[in-house]
């Protein structure tokens, strides 16, 4: 590396972590843990298995990884269903208990109705998830955002760490060969606690 | 809009240090911006992926993202974070005199 000539001007491309670990507080005197000052990390957990809440940890894992952190991911509870390839294919979108549902097309019949949140009860309808679900992949492909089961794959292929939980795990009577095989290993609450020491963790 | 100069070349950039102007571009460029990211040697393994984000987003107008350049481009994410390690879309980008791609997946 060459020393850069005056005034010249480079994007950021990973220095900041190492940056942020010189820069930051010494670790409280009187006998505290000591800061952790590796590399920068996050730790998602991600305990829902409807189809719109399995996209924010893949999507934000996806994202670290690709700015060059760390990245671990925990898989408990109905998120483990998106990591079980039984189930990861079918993830579902319901509208019922989301008051925020509402249709952009709605507004082509008239202004206003792209706003308008649908009525509970037609979520109830036979048939209403499915449709909703659907819709909802087809909103994904259009943006290009990947399938569940090929999302996994993209974050394994950039190096982000999957755990399946224990509990969850054999409380859904799973067995590993369902895991996808991105799906380091199955580890208990405690284990992950480690994993993560000094992340920012997110629970979704 | 600022400009950087390094070994007779010159190129304008934005704020953060990307290129505006992909015309700026050049191989021998590449080559220099290159060492300054940490690559040392430029690879025809290193060359493929930014002749196809140039073709890329000639077409689009817009920087393709990594899960572009697997599912369009072909190429293995793994493969590109071992070529380009910690922010590979962001050097990839960069050392393709395009600006730094904006697409969330």
């Amino acid at each position: 590396m060459r020393t850069l000539p005056e005034g010249f001007i480079i994007p950021d491309f990973g220095g900041s972590a190492a940056k942020a670990t010189t820069t930051s507080p010494e670790p409280a005197a009187g006998g505290e843990a000591p800061a952790y000052r590796g590399p920068r990390k996050l730790a998602l957990i991600c305990s829902k298995g409807n189809l719109d809440m399995a996209y924010p940890g893949l999507i934000l894992g996806n994202a670290a990884a690709g700015e060059g952190v760390e990245v671990h991911m925990f898989f408990t509870f109905w998120g483990l269903d998106i990591v079980n390839k039984k189930t990861h294919k079918n993830l579902k979108f319901t509208m019922l208990g989301n008051t925020a549902m509402h249709m952009p097309e709605l507004g082509y019949l008239r202004t206003g109705l792209e706003h308008a949140s649908m009525p509970q009860l037609m979520g109830q309808l036979p048939g209403m998830t499915a449709m909703a679900t659907k819709m909802m992949k087809k909103q994904m492909a259009d943006l290009e955002i990947p399938d569940v089961p090929e999302f996994l794959d993209l974050l394994s292929a950039a190096g982000v760490h999957m755990y399946a939980c224990k509990l969850s795990f054999d409380m859904m009577k799973m067995i590993e060969a369902d895991l996808h095989p991105g799906v380091e290993g199955v580890i208990s609450a405690a284990d992950f606690i480690e994993i993560s020491e000094g992340a920012q963790t997110i629970f979704i | 809009m600022p400009t950087n100069t390094i070994d007779g070349h010159t190129f304008a950039v934005n704020d953060e240090g990307f290129f505006t102007n992909r015309e700026d571009w050049s191989e021998d460029l590449a080559v220099i911006l290159a060492d300054l990211v940490g690559i040392e040697q430029m690879t025809e393994a290193h060359w493929a992926p930014l002749r196809f984000m140039r073709e890329d987003s000639a077409k689009t107008g817009v920087t393709p993202t990594l899960r572009r350049m697997q599912a369009v481009g072909g190429f293995d994410v793994k493969d590109l974070f071992a070529l380009y390690p910690g922010k590979p879309a962001k050097k990839m980008a960069y050392l393709a005199g395009l600006p730094k791609p904006v697409g969330c997946v």
